[in-house]
């Protein structure tokens, strides 16, 4: 088997003396794709910022493998690192598209951004290129000069993984990508979601409190609740055999359909 | 005796020494924008505070002022900043570029080219070429910081998405020595070329934003662009009207209601300097000659 891409090793933040989440311990591997569920305010999302940098750790180690094979403590990089590391190896898709977005900004721009940040100066090539990914994430490339102000929720959020698949990276981070999406959009999103994750062969870890959306993207899940994790195991498995009571009550929430 | 109504230019001497000490940071750097405690001066915002003092700190008996607004020495601004140094340091002012030792400018680099011995000094609105692009000065900070200027790009791309070339025409965004980007202050792309290894000191003010930046004598300084689309300057289909002056900028002045214009030289001195030598152009225009063969191009 090979190494990890991420390993969190007891991750802990606070805010004062109230507890964001606390004792996280878990690895993620290349290619695949990890899931953080649980209700509101059970800490996934301070604990996806957390693992991303976006937000300040109050104990705890993140280690990254680097392309060239170091796997050093997020904590020991310069900025200067952490942020180029941002923009090429790592990807954030948010909630809401407009926090990823430039808004003001057309379609081909956004998805360049990440080129021209790293170094790209060619015009017609970063054109070239952003109208690829345009095409890969189902958007008419005539609409490459268009704002994202003019598009659909939908639209959004396949440019905001457009723009973030540009560069190539390795892990990406989305927090509940499909979160402000109805149905049957989400179910578009998802499936290129998929697609995209299985042929750049991804590592993912995804917030999301729909049960539905882990079951169909990702391999292995965490439960959270009260910012511990209660459970962690296969997605199949979690979800036909959950172990602990929580997770059985999360499950038998779900609707019938 | 009575007490002078002022100290020499207006400014104390301590105000003066902590300019100076920003100019000298400012040149120690170039391109990078010093902070510094910019003073109320008698003059609004906008009007060249930053400037003035800039103009102040560096100003001595012995020097000879020019002041420029748009190229011309007969404007607003530029005759009572003029008039403002004339009353508060006794200086010599003249509206010949040759002549004077700092050259206060708004909008223009003269374009007869400046000798080592001259300073110009520009009056800077906004100061930080990132801002429109992105508004959080504690961001731009570290973008300039961390070297991280893809941004620029960005906005270029904007531009040549939409009108087919980059149609940034003034406040031309440039790299200074390869490293910081630098806002050049408002003045026409066509300016761009001359601020690249100038013989004088180039200073920058900003009053309002409190910022100084330098440019030493002979720092490199290249104007962004894309590979395959290259940095170019405007360039004019007719010769001045008044001079028959070309390769220079114009300003185009409407001289009557029924679509006649002309170009004329932007540097007012420039202008005046060829005609005293000889110089004429075709002059106003005939009448029903239109306007759309004048046009200005930016390709």
């Amino acid at each position: 088997m090979t190494d990890p891409i991420l390993s969190v090793r007891g991750l802990e933040k606070r805010y004062g003396a109230f507890i964001g989440c606390t004792d996280v311990s878990f690895d993620v591997w290349p290619g695949e794709v990890v899931a953080i569920v649980g209700e509101s305010g059970s800490g996934k999302t301070t604990l996806l910022n957390c693992i991303s940098g976006r937000l300040e750790r109050s104990a705890g180690e993140i280690r990254y493998r680097m392309r060239d094979g170091r796997f050093p403590d997020l904590g020991h990089l310069s900025e200067a690192e952490r942020r180029f590391l941002m923009r090429t190896d790592w990807g954030f898709v948010h909630q809401n598209p407009a926090d990823g977005l430039r808004m003001r900004v057309s379609a081909g721009a956004n998805v360049g951004e990440r080129l021209m940040a790293v170094g790209e100066r060619h015009y017609g090539d970063i054109r070239r290129t952003a109208g690829d990914w345009l095409s890969r994430v189902e958007i008419a490339a005539e609409r490459i000069d268009d704002q994202p102000i003019a598009f659909s929720g939908g639209m959004r959020q396949r440019l905001q993984i457009a723009r973030n698949l540009v560069t190539h990276p390795r892990l990406i981070f989305m927090d509940e990508p499909t979160g402000g999406l109805d149905v049957s959009v989400q179910a578009r999103v998802l499936d290129l979601l998929r697609g995209l994750v299985t042929d750049l062969s991804l590592a993912v870890v995804i917030v999301t409190h729909d049960l539905a959306v882990a079951r169909l993207l990702s391999q292995r899940m965490i439960v959270m609740k009260g910012g511990h994790i209660v459970e962690a195991g296969l997605t199949d498995r979690v979800l036909d055999d959950p172990r602990h009571a929580y997770t059985q009550l999360l499950v038998a929430s779900i609707p019938e359909s | 005796m009575s007490l002078p109504a002022y100290n020499f230019a207006y400014l104390d001497e301590q105000t003066k020494c902590m300019i100076r000490r920003a100019i000298l940071k400012g040149i120690a750097i170039p391109g990078y924008q010093v902070p510094f405690a910019s003073r109320e001066m008698p003059m609004p915002y906008g009007w060249g505070t930053g400037g003035v003092q800039v103009t102040a700190a560096i100003l001595g008996p012995d020097d000879v002022l020019k002041v420029i607004d748009q190229g011309a020495d007969d404007t607003t601004n530029a005759v009572s900043i003029r008039a403002f140094f004339a009353k508060t340091a006794n200086v010599a002012t003249t509206t010949k570029t040759a002549e004077a030792t700092i050259i206060q400018t708004r909008h223009r680099i003269p374009e007869e080219r400046l000798q080592a011995h001259q300073t110009i000094v520009f009056q800077v609105p906004i100061p930080e070429p990132l801002r429109f692009l992105e508004p959080r000065e504690t961001e731009t900070r570290v973008m300039h910081g961390l070297e991280e200027y893809g941004l620029v790009h960005v906005k270029l791309y904007e531009d040549i998405a939409q009108h087919g070339h980059i149609a940034t025409t003034y406040a031309y965004p440039v790299k200074v020595e390869g490293r910081y980007v630098m806002d050049p202050s408002p003045i026409p792309k066509f300016d761009n070329p001359k601020l690249d290894r100038s013989p004088a000191l180039q200073l920058f003010g900003a009053g309002r934003e409190k910022r100084i930046y330098a440019l030493p004598p002979f720092t490199q300084v290249t104007s962004l662009d894309f590979e395959d689309h290259p940095f170019t300057v405007q360039t004019f289909s007719r010769p001045c009207a008044l001079c028959n002056a070309t390769g220079v900028y114009m300003d185009e002045v409407v001289t009557d209601d029924r679509g006649g214009r002309m170009f004329v030289c932007s540097d007012t001195d420039h202008c005046e300097t060829r005609q005293a030598d000889g110089h004429t152009g075709p002059g106003l225009p005939q009448l029903g000659e239109h306007a759309s063969s004048e046009q200005e191009t930016t390709r």
